[in-house]
């Protein structure tokens, strides 16, 4: 079968999201000052043959390791539908 | 001085190195593709260039560090061949886990190009022995990633084994602890932001890198 696969990428707390304080400064310089905490993260699509569901997010969890997030500054989330 | 520099689709300072290495040591350079398999034998040196290898997609060195020829820099780094990744080669070893941490965007958000005042933390590592008793070295950087960031204990780590051998007199970037370079705890992979390559010799600016492949050079006189 082949599967949806999307996966959530973004930097971990604790770690600086310049990008997210760039945006939250210019929301805020906009009118939206209630606004805290934006980050900027990626999402990533694709299609995914596997025999099923589990053993698609085991593959795509084995691709997050090892290439699409970098673990010492990020965190994923995966979904496979 | 047998010396490898490789080369990957958006490298831009592979020349540049090649040239570095052969005028301060009068070294033979061979420029190796990413998708060799196998490394030139007796090598000495292995430079991983800067540049925007892939474009910086997903991570600036994140595919770089999964071309075939990385798997034989790991193994000659095991075998404690000399690596030198400088700027994007820096961001390619610690994508690799060759060098601990990572590089994320400046702080302030802007591509820094300009002359870097630095301070050599340690210079009893086999990439700064031949520097005297300056206070501060000049070099040249150019990145917009060149934030170095690593977890505590990881950091903690990296200080108390001496792996800081370059540090930013003033922060351009946000770097943790100022940092601008660090050598891996068996002390032959070298990773730095400023480039020793663009400050080998006055006509460039700075001959404040020399030292750098000198030490290198010196090396192989003392083994």
């Amino acid at each position: 079968m082949t599967l949806k696969a999307k996966v959530h990428i973004f930097l971990k707390n604790g770690v600086l999201d310049v990008q997210g304080k760039a945006v939250e400064g210019a929301l805020g310089g906009l009118g939206w000052t209630d606004v805290s905490n934006v980050r900027v993260g990626k999402v990533l699509e694709f299609d995914l043959k596997a025999s099923d569901k589990s053993a698609a997010e085991t593959e795509v969890k084995a691709m997050c390791e090892k290439l699409l997030a970098n673990t010492v500054i990020e965190s994923y989330r995966i979904e496979v539908a | 001085m047998k010396a490898a520099v490789l080369v990957f689709p958006g490298s831009n300072c592979d020349r540049d190195c090649k040239v570095a290495v052969e005028t301060t040591t009068g070294g033979h350079v061979d420029m190796v593709w990413h998708q060799e398999t196998a490394l030139p034998s007796g090598l000495d040196l292995i430079v991983v260039p800067g540049g925007f290898s892939y474009g910086d997609y997903l991570r600036c060195g994140a595919m770089a560090s999964q071309s075939p020829v990385m798997a034989e820099v790991a193994k000659a780094a095991e075998r404690g061949v000399s690596i030198l990744g400088i700027c994007n080669g820096f961001q390619i070893l610690c994508e690799s886990g060759l060098l601990p941490g990572a590089l994320l965007r400046n702080a302030g958000l802007k591509y820094i190009c300009k002359p870097i005042e630095l301070t050599i933390e340690n210079r009893n590592t086999r990439f700064t022995s031949a520097y005297g008793d300056e206070q501060t070295i000049w070099m040249t950087q150019g990145n917009a990633d060149g934030n170095f960031f690593a977890d505590a204990d990881t950091l903690q780590s990296i200080e108390d084994n001496g792996q800081v051998v370059f540090r930013y007199v003033e922060n351009p970037n946000g770097s943790i602890n100022n940092i601008a370079g660090i050598v891996n705890k068996a002390g032959n992979v070298l990773g730095m932001m400023p480039h020793p390559d663009r400050a080998f010799e006055p006509s460039l600016g700075s001959a404040d890198g020399a030292p750098l492949f000198h030490s290198l050079q010196r090396l192989l006189q003392s083994a």
